[in-house]
Formats: C-alpha cells, structure tokens, sequence
C-alpha cells in the first residue's frame, strides 16, 4: 500500500466535499434518538426541570403519592417517549424516570433496580448487534443519567456517592444541584467546591467534557472553559410562565422575587441546555457507545466464558467464529470430539474450552 | 408504559420554543470532519480500457497504480493480480483515504475461466477481516474499512452486445458488491452507436438477473426511487478519460485532441463522464457504502455465522444450534 498526500487547488474540484452534506441528508431522513435518565430524590425537580429543558409537558397526568403510600413503594422505572421536530430534524426522546429512589427509609442498595435497567438494555443491544437480523436495531441504551443532589446539606451524602459509584461505569453521569433557588451564590459556590472535592476524593467519575479541538473558535473555546468552570450545574426549572422585566419568561415567583430560568445569572439551567442537546449530545452518545457499551460487552463475554468452563453449559447470544477457513477448523473440531468436549467457544484469538 | 405526546409548548412561550435539537447535525458535521472518511474503489476491465486514467481523472489526481509504479512497458501479468493504492485527499477541510483496487490480468489471458475468482475472494477477506475485528472482545472504536465500497466493471466499447465474460463476471459479483458497469474508451462510438450499445447492454443485464447499482430493491423511498430511476435509464454511462489539459475556447479542459476536433471529457454533450462522477462522488458516495456495510457485508455475515454453527453442531454430533428467535 502506497501512500501519498495530495492537495488540489479550487480549479480541480472533485466534489467530494459534499461528503458531510450526503451524510447530513442521510441522518435528517433517519431522525436521532436519545435516552435521558433523571434519578434523585422525590421532590428535586427532575419532573419540572425535564420539562423545561424540552419543552413538554410529560407529567400532566402524574399522580403524586403521599408518605403513607410511599411507604411500600419500590423504586420503578418509568420510561417517558416524546417525538421532537425543530428545523425538520428528528429527535425520539426518551426519559427514564426512576420515581421511589431514595424515598424509602432504608434505601440500601436503591440503585439496583436502576443499575439492572441500564444493563439489560446493554445486554438487549449486545442480542441485536449479534444476531442475524440488523436492519433495525433500536438503540435503548441510557445516554446520559442527571443526577440531582438536594441543596439543602453540605455537599455529598452518603447515598449520593454510592448511587453514582454504582452507575459511573454503566453510564455517563451529569451530577446537578437541585433546586438552586434556595441558596445564594455563596452558598452555591461553597456547595459546589465542596461537591467537587468529593467527587475527586471518593473516585467518582462523573462524565468528563472532552477537549476542545484546537481549530474552534475563542468564543467556544471560552464557553467550554466556563463550562467546565462551573460544574456541576445548579439549576432550577419552572413549568410556570411569569411576567419579569417586562417581558414573559420561564420562571418562579416569590414575593422577594422573581427567579428566571433563563437567566445566566440566576443559575446554570442555559449551560446544562446547551451542553445536553446543543453541544455534547452526539459526544453523550458516543461514549456511551465506545466506552460504556464496549466495557459492558467485554466483561460479558469473560464472564460468558468463565461460566462455560465451569459447568459445561453454552447459552451465546454472541456469533462463534472460527479463526481460520472452515477446512482448517473442522479438523480441529473433530481433534477437539475426540477429546469429549462438549461444546466450546472461539472468539477473536481465544479459544476457551467446555 | 411508555407513551408518546408531541412537543407541548408551555403557555405563551411564543420564540421560547426552541429547544436546539437541530444543533446535533453540526455536532455530527465536526466529528465527521475530523474523523474524515474513507473510501474503496475497485476497477475491473482488461488492459488497455483506461482504467487507471479514469481514475486518475475522476479524482483530479495520480491516484491509480501506474501513476506510482514506474512501469516502463505495460506487461501483462500471468495471472490476475489485486493491488492497492492508497491516498490521503482534501478538498474544502473534507479529507478522504481513497484505496483504489486495480485487478491488472482480468480478462487477458487466453482462457479467461474462472478469472472472477480472485477477484470475489479478495472482497470476501475484506468482510471477513471486518468481521472478525467486530467480534473481538476488545475491539476498535473505528473499525477501519477496507471493503470494497463499490467495483466499476469496464465494458470494452465493441458497440455490439455483453460479451460472456462481462456476463459471468457481473452475474456472480453483483451479488456481492455494487457494480458500476461503464463503456470504456467511449470515444469510438457515436451517438447512436451508444444508444443502441447501452440498449443492449440492459436488456441482457435484465435478462440474466444482474442487479446493478442503484439497486431497484434498496430504494428507500419514492424519491431515491425517483432520483435512481432515472440514473438506472442512463446506465451504463459512457465515459472517456483524461489527465491532459487543452485549451479550448479560451478555457482550460480535460480532454483528448484527435486531427478531427477535441474531446471534452466533462462536457455532457461528448460523453457521461460527468454524470458518472457525480453519482459516484457528488451525490451518491454516502449511499454506496451504506449498502456495502447494511447489505452486503451483513448477507457475508449471516452466511458466515450460520455455516459456523452447522460445522459446530457437526463436530459435536450435536443438534445444530438455531439462533433464537428474535435474532431472525
């Protein structure tokens, strides 16, 4: 293979510079999808605060439940689609509420039913990029997990830190500081010093922005370093229209007060906007796939092997490949029927034997 | 359960309905072009067709195998030989590694039998070297592609009919790859000449079942069915090429100066070169290898994974193991 570098003038315009818009054309008709979770306490705002950011209204027909009823309640998952068009691009949202986390008295071990959901939509897309028919695979897996902390203590609680040890490697999570509007900035910048400093302390690896490329323009680069800046976000949401400055924005009314959630200055609601879906939803997406799934599937199939060694069993949902052509495996197909094998396993360079 | 509602703006939210979904287009745009793309194209024809010119002008560039080995005399090889050139090309910030896939020997020699072979093995390693790197435990975040986006197949330009090497060559690959057939060197042939030729040339693709691209079968919707129903009426083009500039009329152009007038080669009215390298590169590039990679490339594998299963179950003396249901 030979290689060389070629650089043309205008003159020889081959054309292929249409590339992008052949695949843009390609992803309009398709449409996107994307899988939020919102996991905290009851109360936080998530439900408000998922409406603001995509301007809905999911939870019209919510019915809260009062402390008694909560009492036997088990963490659920509840998943929410909405279909958006803006400008003739498609988005399937889907919101995966976790209602009842953290509610109980004894929340031991409340991110189960949570860490198993992300997994078993992990374990489903493994099912489907493995079997015979791909031409429609539908991706469910958990992009981007909010989590929100309560503003009211003094940084990370115990149940904060397990919950996001529990799903930093299943998925990428954004921690938040609920509703911001009972704090000053003092108050707010204290919380998330604080916050920051656990996080690093306790090891949890919340979801990392990535580099900014070296040819994007200063304003960008100078928004991704407030961004970063800033987290985590706290932010406020608002399902109420009220009038401020003499003009109708999203916000809260107080007698001392009127909170805009719109307002950059009243908190980070416009920062968590443009950074989910305007700036890193396709990076959300990516790691997710390249990372998260990959780890996923990885140890899956260790684990899928190591169960075949011990007890003789084979349930794969994964393609077995020989390594080589066909001849030269069945030979040793038949070497290994000698050899009372049950069944075994190849994938990739590694034979493990049943 | 999930349901599903249609965006509901809050009351009076009037321009405060916009949430920014639209952005993600730019977000894939900027990993597009940073990751840049690639691009396989094999050719194949007997020597002498103007494979390596066409190339070389269809990309404005000496990509082809002759313009980096020095070959002082062309020699016919023996046998069919698959070589590989691979260049790295930019044009506007979009930068392409473009492997072109030449196969010097096909059609050559006396007894040309079988001579599809080499060829059809070739582009099975291809898939079979991408599957194998999609099945490891630890595999790449980008598999890199090196199979066969798309094979123009040279048609020599006798004005008559297929001949049975172009049928046996286009019947057994159109299974496997996208097939471009163009009339070569089409400068020998008038007008009508050609019309009759490519006439010919599609009754006998139809009658032998030789799926071409743009496949009837993948049309997505009405209007690729539209767009490539029109392409499928002009096919096979008939292209000329050229890497030597005249001046004709004040204005600089590919071409071919003859005593009796100079053939431009991107000028519609001489011949198709431009329409094919608009369908190849303009306007069908993206759509080219989403068929190889969501159709061809997943018949190779199904094919692959269900022959592993039947030789597993064999060794065994075991029932052959079905895929579940779901996976059908």
């Amino acid at each position: 293979i030979v290689w060389w570098k070629c650089y043309r003038s205008e003159k020889q315009y081959v054309g292929f510079a249409t590339l992008p818009n052949q695949v843009h054309r390609k992803s309009v008709k398709k449409g996107f999808d994307f899988t939020l979770m919102v996991a905290g306490e009851s109360g936080m705002g998530k439900s408000t605060l998922v409406n603001s950011l995509f301007l809905t209204d999911l939870y019209k027909d919510r019915k809260l439940l009062n402390a008694e009823e909560r009492i036997n309640q088990t963490v659920e998952i509840i998943k929410h689609t909405v279909d958006i068009e803006e400008k003739g691009v498609k988005l399937k949202l889907t919101i995966v509420d976790t209602p009842g986390f953290g509610d109980a008295v004894n929340n031991n071990e409340c991110w189960k039913p949570i860490t198993d959901y992300i997994d078993q939509q992990f374990e489903q897309y493994f099912r489907d990029e493995s079997g015979l028919n791909r031409k429609n695979i539908q991706d469910n897996r958990v992009h981007c997990c909010l989590y929100f902390i309560p503003p009211f203590g003094h940084g990370l609680r115990p149940v904060d830190v397990e919950f996001m040890k529990a799903l930093h490697e299943k998925v990428n999570v954004v921690p938040l500081i609920a509703k911001a509007d009972c704090l000053t900035p003092n108050e707010i910048k204290k919380l998330k010093d604080r916050v920051r400093e656990e996080i690093e302390r306790f090891g949890i690896k919340v979801y990392q922005f990535p580099e900014c490329d070296s040819d994007e323009d200063e304003e960008f680069k100078q928004l991704d370093k407030e961004l970063k800046e800033c987290c985590p976000l706290a932010v406020i949401g608002s399902n109420t229209v009220v009038e401020a400055r003499g003009q109708r924005v999203r916000g809260r009314l107080y007698p001392w007060g009127i909170v805009e959630v719109e307002n950059q200055s009243h908190c980070d609601f416009v920062k968590l906007r443009n950074m989910l879906i305007r700036s890193h939803m396709h990076d959300l997406k990516d790691v997710t796939c390249d990372v998260h799934y990959e780890n996923y599937r990885a140890q899956c199939i260790q684990d899928m092997t190591s169960k075949l060694t011990q007890d003789n069993r084979m349930e794969s949902p994964i393609p077995i490949l020989p390594l080589s052509t066909p001849d030269v495996e069945t030979d040793r197909l038949i070497k290994m029927k000698d050899e009372e094998v049950n069944c075994y396993v190849i994938m990739g360079n590694i034979t493990y034997i049943g | 359960t999930p349901h599903s509602c249609k965006t509901v703006p809050g009351p009076g939210m009037g321009d405060f309905s916009y949430v920014g979904i639209d952005a993600i287009l730019e977000q894939m745009r900027r990993k597009a072009m940073k990751q840049g793309f690639e691009l396989n194209i094999m050719v194949v024809g007997q020597s002498g067709l103007g494979k390596s010119t066409l190339m070389n002008t269809l990309f404005k560039s000496k990509v082809s195998r002759k313009s980096v080995q020095a070959t002082s005399q062309e020699k016919i090889p023996k046998t069919i030989h698959i070589k590989s050139v691979s260049h790295d090309i930019e044009e506007k910030g979009v930068r392409m590694k473009l492997t072109v896939i030449d196969t010097p020997g096909f059609g050559d020699q006396i007894n040309n039998e079988n001579c599809w072979q080499p060829i059809m093995k070739f582009i099975n390693a291809q898939y079979e070297q991408y599957l194998q790197e999609e099945i490891n435990i630890n595999r790449k975040k980008r598999i890199p592609d090196s199979r066969v986006h798309c094979c123009i197949y040279f048609i020599p330009p006798t004005g008559h009919c297929l001949r049975p090497l172009d049928v046996e060559f286009m019947r057994r690959l159109s299974k496997v790859v996208n097939i471009v057939p163009v009339i070569a060197k089409a400068d020998t042939l008038t007008l009508e000449e050609r019309d009759f030729f490519k006439q010919k040339i599609r009754e006998e693709l139809r009658a032998n079942g030789i799926d071409v691209y743009p496949q009837k079968e993948f049309d997505e919707d009405a209007e690729d069915r539209m767009i490539n129903d029109k392409i499928r009426e002009m096919i096979p083009f008939a292209v000329v090429g050229s890497d030597q500039e005249y001046q004709v009329n004040g204005r600089r152009l590919l071409g071919r100066k003859t005593k009796w007038g100079t053939i431009e080669v991107e000028n519609i009215a001489h011949c198709e070169f431009a329409y094919l390298r608009d369908l190849l590169i303009r306007t069908h590039m993206e759509n080219i290898k989403d068929i190889t990679s969501s159709i061809h490339y997943e018949v190779y594998r199904v094919r692959r994974l269900n022959e592993n299963n039947t030789a597993v179950a064999h060794a065994n003396g075991l029932p052959q193991h079905h895929m579940t249901s779901h996976e059908m």
